[in-house]
């Protein structure tokens, strides 16, 4: 009963703090304070909102980005990964890999935008790339750390067992490193939104990044709010997804 | 059921490891003979440091010597040696059915034959009903018990165990020594049973080796008298378990005060 009221309490808290601010914002918009055609208040958002929803308009976009953030997404994890274990189960691996991600993970990918259109032109390649791009690092880095953090006793287990190399792959390493690996696809998938939606700014007549750069030019400001509250949502589902996926796949995890 | 077969016989001859070299060389272990007889359950007691993990992990290919010879008459079964860890070593990520089967899937036992013996291994230790279950939702207890099913099912010339049940509560303990010794009379397996108890050692081994430390050798070897099958309870309260108790505490004693003041130094 108690351990109940508790949870609803801390539903409640988990709300206030987002509608309280939404709350503050139009409340001081109603008042006067600011410019509503700069600053639209959160109900024109919202009226917008439904808007574009109903005109079908937005989804054009969402589609499009989202397209764009699941190709690049799996392209950059899949190898990630790999990468990420073979480094930590073999040490030329690492030596080889090493120099190449303490030189390439700093540089800030869109700064590779105009390579890609150059190689990939003006269509989704080019935006799928730069995601793959961004996404492979995060994911390489947490790959690793998992796999050579797994425990001594487990490779122990698995030599007195009379595992191979391959079998170490695939049951031992993989599995020990796939927290880490969850923990990598998280931080891979805000970084996949991010990159897009600053590529989506240029180059490009689709994509919620196009619309928020295109509406602040046509000074449609409630738009370009839009565009900036469904790439929110959009990071929000898509990390629920990722934890529910997280959920089924590491069963032993211990809550 | 008395076993058929014996389990392998072991020959350690001049057995050494060094770890490092120069002065700043460890001697974990100084010219070890050791034979084990086909089905012998011997026992490595021993103050920490005296090699006997070393001793145990180099029988299970996990470390090498530096010098000297292992033998392991293992002709006739399906792998050499299993381990049984201290801390289990389950992998987290594998429900007891499929921990237990692990060994049999890295050599190729075909799903048919696999089967049978996974349900035997879990059969044995009283595990069956909670084949589905992940190690962390299971006791301590039922954890090694998994671990002990994971190594038998490969059906082992001999079975390495490393301080199997030092981390279990007393009644634990006692439950699982006695299904062990179980066990051991029922398959007839090779053991060779490493702990830092000499109350284990008595009550479940044939032999008991005394190891020293610093430089890790052989003290003595004790022949357990014992009878088998074992009532362990009944045995450990006998005052002939409690006078070779007593014997053998006194030779470790002199190691144990020789290795603090050499620590104190």
């Amino acid at each position: 009963m108690s351990a109940r009221s508790r949870l609803t309490q801390e539903r409640l808290l988990y709300l206030i703090s987002p509608i309280g601010l939404l709350l503050l914002w139009q409340l001081l918009l109603m008042a006067g304070f600011g410019d509503r055609r700069f600053i639209p208040a959160p109900s024109d958002i919202a009226f917008r909102f439904w808007d574009m929803i109903v005109s079908g308009e937005l989804w054009t976009h969402v589609a499009v980005t989202l397209y764009r953030v699941l190709v690049g997404f799996l392209l950059g994890v899949v190898p990630g990964v790999a990468v990420g274990l073979l480094m930590a189960m073999f040490r030329p691996v690492r030596i080889f890999f090493d120099p190449l991600i303490a030189s390439l993970f700093p540089i800030p990918k869109i700064a590779l935008m105009p390579l890609l259109l150059l190689a990939f032109g003006f269509g989704d390649a080019s935006k799928v790339a730069l995601v793959a791009i961004a996404v492979f690092f995060p994911v390489i880095i947490n790959t690793y750390s998992g796999a050579s953090n797994i425990e001594k006793i487990y490779w122990d287990v698995a030599r007195n067992y009379g595992a191979s190399q391959a079998v170490m792959f695939r049951r031992i390493v993989f599995f020990g490193a796939l927290p880490m690996i969850f923990a990598g696809l998280r931080i891979a998938l805000a970084v996949s939104f991010i990159v897009l939606v600053a590529a989506e700014f240029v180059a490009t007549k689709a994509g919620i990044g196009y619309l928020i750069w295109n509406s602040w030019e046509l000074l449609q400001v409630d738009v370009m709010f839009v565009g900036i509250v469904t790439v929110g949502i959009l990071g929000l589902i898509a990390t629920v997804i990722l934890q529910e996926i997280e959920r089924k796949v590491i069963p032993w995890k211990a809550e | 059921m008395v076993a058929q077969r014996r389990g392998a016989a072991i020959e350690i001859a001049g057995l050494c490891r060094q770890y490092g070299t120069g002065p700043g060389a460890v001697v974990a272990l100084d010219n070890v003979d050791l034979r084990v007889a086909p089905g012998e359950f011997v026992c490595l007691v021993g103050p920490s440091g005296c090699g006997k993990s070393t001793l145990l992990r180099i029988l299970a290919g996990l470390d090498h010597q530096t010098g000297g010879s292992i033998k392991i008459h293992s002709e006739g079964w399906a792998v050499e040696n299993a381990m049984v860890f201290q801390e289990s070593g389950l992998f987290p990520w594998m429900d007891v059915e499929t921990n237990v089967r692990f060994g049999l899937d890295t050599r190729g036992v075909p799903r048919a034959e696999a089967d049978p013996r996974v349900d035997d291994a879990l059969k044995l230790v009283g595990l069956t009903k909670f084949r589905h279950h992940y190690p962390h939702q299971l006791s301590g207890g039922m954890r090694q018990r998994s671990a002990i099913a994971r190594a038998f099912v490969t059906d082992p010339g001999v079975l390495l165990m490393d301080e199997p049940f030092a981390a279990l509560d007393a009644q634990n303990r006692v439950i699982l020594q006695t299904e062990l010794v179980r066990l051991w009379e029922q398959t007839g397996k090779t053991v060779i049973y490493v702990t830092h108890s000499i109350e284990e050692a008595l009550l479940m081994g044939d032999r008991t080796v005394i190891m020293t430390a610093q430089p890790g050798r052989i003290k003595r070897i004790i022949d357990v008298p014992f009878p088998h099958p074992r009532d362990l309870m009944q045995l450990s309260a006998s005052p002939e378990f409690g006078r070779l108790k007593l014997d053998i505490w006194r030779v470790l004693e002199d190691e144990v005060m020789r290795a603090r003041a050499e620590m104190e130094q």
